[in-house]
């Protein structure tokens, strides 16, 4: 499926079906992200169960320390 | 009266009823690094009436490349940041008072610090400590702004007690590992992104408007050209240890506080004695000078190299251990050297 993330469209390989497949297939499950899908934010509790469609836009928010 | 702020007030959200606003307020700058430089200069160019910048690290060569208020001379004469800093701002600004503190962030501290401000300013390169503003923040009803930057990505995010998510409804734990600027580097555009975006809400905040505040979470990445601004007051917890109804604010507790933490962009290890204790610099050159390696010592800190390591001191006895990430390696040593 097609969807878009930070604002890129991006070709999902089959298999990413949720939002957390999604950061496994950034490698960045083990980051503390906020995601937004469609404008709905998500808690981390939400991201096994919300299910990606095509043309979802998705926002990935990643925490760093640096500075 | 010169005209020097007659730009600012013919901006008209500011105007000058704001710059007399601007002008009475008091700010906390935690951390004088990349964001901590960018954000001081900014903010006392626009002629608030107080800075108190607060560091616990001195310049070196490799900081010179985005943290823009140190010349070539303060990392050939390791000057502590604030000391620096101090003097390149009131170079710049001579009516603003400026208050530098040499010093790492601990609870109490920040308790003390944030009693008297008007709006604190997040430059630091570590979640411990922001999780400690955050708390004290919250205590006291202080917003607070948070930033950060790593490669070219950069985050911000503004905290206003009783109204948005604090950083520990947003974070849920402390964050560990992950890429810093020792791992990835960071370049100079990423820093002044995300501190434009801090201090135009800290503009906001010291003139009243708070209706134009962004409320939202920033984050960019100038390489990749992604840029996203979501709104999270939905993560607002009523339970949050915090913020919520039965707040604890646990990061201000002493059982939560580290001794030890590695440091940002540097190979280096800080260590701080679990009491304040004030060391007698010239006395430790006279013991280290018969140890072999090189001494060199200023009237804040004495520099000890040995192999392939460097030990710096400074006087309220905090350590920090250049030639190494690893705590135990870098404990031995401070044992080894300074008892």
């Amino acid at each position: 499926m097609n969807v878009i993330v930070n604002g890129e469209s991006v070709q999902l390989q089959d298999g990413i079906e949720n939002v957390k497949d999604l950061l496994e297939h950034y490698d960045i499950q083990d980051k503390v992200v906020v995601v937004e899908v469609n404008g709905n934010i998500l808690t981390s509790a939400q991201h096994q169960s919300t299910r990606l469609s095509d043309k979802d836009r998705i926002e990935i928010v990643h925490f760093v320390g640096g500075g | 009266m010169n005209n020097r702020y007659s730009r600012q007030e013919l901006f008209t959200p500011i105007g000058k009823a704001g710059q007399e606003n601007i002008s009475r307020k008091h700010v906390l700058i935690i951390g004088a690094g990349a964001l901590g430089s960018a954000g001081a200069e900014a903010l006392v160019r626009a002629g608030i009436g107080q800075l108190t910048i607060v560091d616990r690290d001195y310049v070196e060569w490799s900081n010179l490349q985005r943290q823009q208020l140190y010349t070539e001379d303060d990392a050939r004469n390791r000057l502590p940041k604030v000391i620096a800093a101090k003097n390149r701002l009131s170079a710049i600004n001579s009516s603003v008072s400026i208050e530098a503190i040499i010093a790492d962030a601990s609870a109490l501290e920040l308790k003390e610090w944030t009693q008297n401000v008007d709006l604190i300013i997040d430059a630091t390169d570590n979640f411990e400590t922001r999780m400690m503003i955050n708390d004290a923040a919250q205590m006291y009803g202080i917003p607070w702004i948070y930033g950060a930057c790593v490669g070219s990505y950069g985050i911000t995010y503004t905290i206003i007690p009783k109204k948005t998510p604090c950083l520990s409804c947003l974070l849920g734990t402390v964050p560990l590992g992950g890429l810093t600027c020792d791992t990835a580097g960071i370049i100079g555009p990423a820093v002044n992104m995300v501190v434009s975006y801090q201090i135009s809400e800290a503009l906001k905040i010291l003139v009243g408007d708070s209706d134009s505040l962004r409320n939202k979470l920033i984050s960019f990445d100038l390489w990749k050209n992604q840029y996203s601004a979501i709104k999270v007051e939905k993560l607002k917890k009523k339970d949050c240890p915090s913020c919520g109804k039965e707040r604890t604010y646990p990061y201000l507790s002493f059982e939560n506080q580290t001794k030890t933490a590695v440091l940002c962009g540097r190979d280096s290890v800080q260590i701080r004695p679990a009491h304040p204790v004030v060391r007698d610099l010239e006395a430790l050159e006279k013991t280290l000078q018969k140890q072999g390696g090189t001494v060199q010592r200023n009237p804040y800190l004495l520099s000890f190299s040995t192999g392939s390591h460097r030990l710096v001191i400074f006087q309220d006895g905090r350590v920090i251990v250049h030639g190494t990430k690893n705590i135990s390696e870098a404990k031995t040593l401070y044992h080894r050297y300074f008892g």
